[in-house]
């Protein structure tokens, strides 16, 4: 006979959760006092709160500059779901659950389907991308993403040649997402891509950070990731992914056209309203540092838009 | 008599902690790290958030005063929107020193051309002149027109309040966005102005009349 177990008595996730970061926290703390006894100090990882899940370098991008903290990467976000708070959605989140997770895909392919995250890092395995993440709101930071190339999940599921663009949705649940009982937002959140940008190289589909999963502040289950583009456009807590024919809708276009538009390729040539596109501060540093056309991707991906006025295709 | 005066003391220190306690907790939250990754933002929004609060709380006297017939109130108003004029000028000094470091050639040139930036500051220059001329010695001098000259704020509270919409990232005339909050600071505004209208005041105090004769009854 198998014995009942009342569900009392298996341990909450928060527990386990804590005691892991108990022993990672006793493991680095041990790792530390070996190193500053050699006179070398330990590389600084996350603050106080975070547990971060290191893995114990210094990170910075192609141009050298650092990584921003775990701990700044994982208070400070924009994700009007829970709050338009940036500080306050790191609370706001802590028992969303961001496993299992689950997406579907389909519109014009030969091969829909539905997946889970857990699924697609088996078949497109994870690597680290470390990249500037530009806001439209005009401050910046380096964050090293765990992610895969949305290509390879989109070349998986066949596109028809009718297929011009992709659509992605995040999820809409009012009860665990409060911002979205909020009437000035047309939730969910939309965004879309052209296909040949979803299928470029740097286009990833992040599932963690610095090393770890990817916390739910931080679009965990899955996120888009375009470096190239107003942070707005890298949609978090993706639930679908919708090959169309037609240039799709997206939430920020459709509140407020004339500012933000489909396009939102990082450009301080394109005026905003409110905003300054020209400068910008990197999370962490003090004075604003000039914002690089494409966000410094121009190399890679200018080409995807010869011929086109940028300027009309904000 | 005597009791007024304690009234009127204990007033007159409420104001004044109302004041003083936003920049204290700001100061706080800088030292203890507690301004979000990006402070320099917090302390701009969370300035001209109690800008608009106090140049809001001294609009709110006046028809106060005359609904709860508390006229100590109505001397509160100076001091109150003072306190805005205090942050207002914390604000714009955060924008040129802290943000953008004193680059006038980049304010001008990128920012400084902006609509909700030329509201902020016709609103701060709008401003200016009552903070200056709200000591003792100006009222007297100025007489009448002292009250006239104040009556910008009629014109000013709408022009921070269409400021502080154009700052949220939304549409306002769609509804649509990140707009509760100057939606309603927006309603409260136009609240406060309306009860002022002669025929509004009117209505208003007649009521009033009406409820204390009946209560008296």
């Amino acid at each position: 006979m198998i014995p009942k177990i009342s569900s009392s008595e298996i341990t909450p996730k928060s527990v386990y959760l804590s005691r892991r970061d108990f022993i990672k926290a006793a493991g680095v703390l041990a790792g530390s006092l070996a190193l500053t006894a050699c006179g070398v100090a330990a590389p600084e990882t996350a603050g106080p709160t975070s547990a971060a899940p290191a893995d114990g370098t210094a990170k910075s991008d192609e141009k050298g500059s650092p990584a921003t903290s775990y701990r700044d990467i994982t208070t400070y976000n924009n994700y009007y779901e829970f709050t338009t708070d940036k500080a306050g959605v790191a609370d706001l989140s802590k028992n969303f659950a961001t496993r299992p997770w689950e997406i579907e895909v389909g519109g014009l392919v030969n091969n829909p389907g539905k997946f889970s995250v857990d699924d697609l890092v088996k078949k497109f395995p994870p690597e680290e991308r470390i990249y500037r993440l530009r806001c439209v709101e005009a401050w910046s930071m380096v964050i090293p993403w765990v992610g895969f190339p949305l290509a390879g999940l989109l070349s998986a599921v066949e596109p028809t040649s009718a297929a011009k663009y992709v659509r992605f949705e995040s999820i809409f649940k009012p009860e665990e997402l409060p911002g979205q009982k909020e009437p000035w937002y047309p939730w969910p959140y939309q965004e879309g891509l052209r296909l040949d940008e979803a299928m470029h190289d740097l286009t990833i589909l992040a599932t963690g950070l610095y090393g770890g999963e990817l916390p739910a502040q931080n679009g965990g289950g899955l996120r888009l990731v375009v470096p190239w583009k107003y942070g707005f456009k890298s949609i978090k807590a993706i639930v679908k992914i919708e090959l169309t024919a037609e240039q799709p809708a997206t939430l920020w276009s459709s509140i407020a056209p004339n500012e933000y538009g489909f396009y939102a390729n990082v450009n301080p040539q394109v005026d905003h309203p409110r905003w300054s596109q020209k400068t910008e501060r990197r999370i962490g540093e003090l004075s604003r540092q000039a914002t690089h056309m494409f966000n410094g991707y121009a190399e890679q991906v200018a080409s995807l838009y010869d011929g086109m006025d940028l300027a009309k295709n904000y | 008599m005597k009791r007024d005066f304690a009234g009127h003391a204990l007033l007159q220190i409420l104001v004044h902690l109302a004041g003083a306690l936003p920049l204290l907790w700001l100061v706080m939250d800088f030292f203890t790290a507690n301004l979000t990754a990006n402070p320099i933002q917090a302390i701009e929004q969370r300035t001209g958030l109690t800008a608009v609060s106090f140049l809001a709380a001294s609009l709110a006297c006046t028809p106060l005063a005359w609904l709860t017939g508390w006229k100590n109130l109505t001397q509160r108003r100076k001091a109150l929107g003072n306190y805005g004029f205090f942050y207002a000028a914390l604000h714009l000094l955060t924008f040129f020193i802290l943000d953008y470091g004193l680059d006038f050639a980049a304010i001008w040139g990128d920012v400084g051309k902006k609509a909700y930036i030329l509201i902020g500051a016709a609103a701060f220059l709008l401003l200016l002149p009552l903070a200056v001329t709200s000591f003792n010695y100006w009222m007297k001098r100025l007489g009448k027109n002292w009250k006239r000259l104040h009556r910008l704020v009629y014109i000013i509270s709408p022009l921070v309040v269409l400021h502080f919409f154009m700052a949220k990232k939304g549409d306002f005339l769609r509804l649509s966005g990140d707009i509760l909050q100057p939606l309603a600071f927006a309603a409260l505004v136009a609240l406060l102005l309306i009860l002022r209208l002669p025929p509004v005041k009117q209505a208003l105090l007649q009521l009033k009349s009406k409820i204390t004769r009946g209560a008296a009854v």
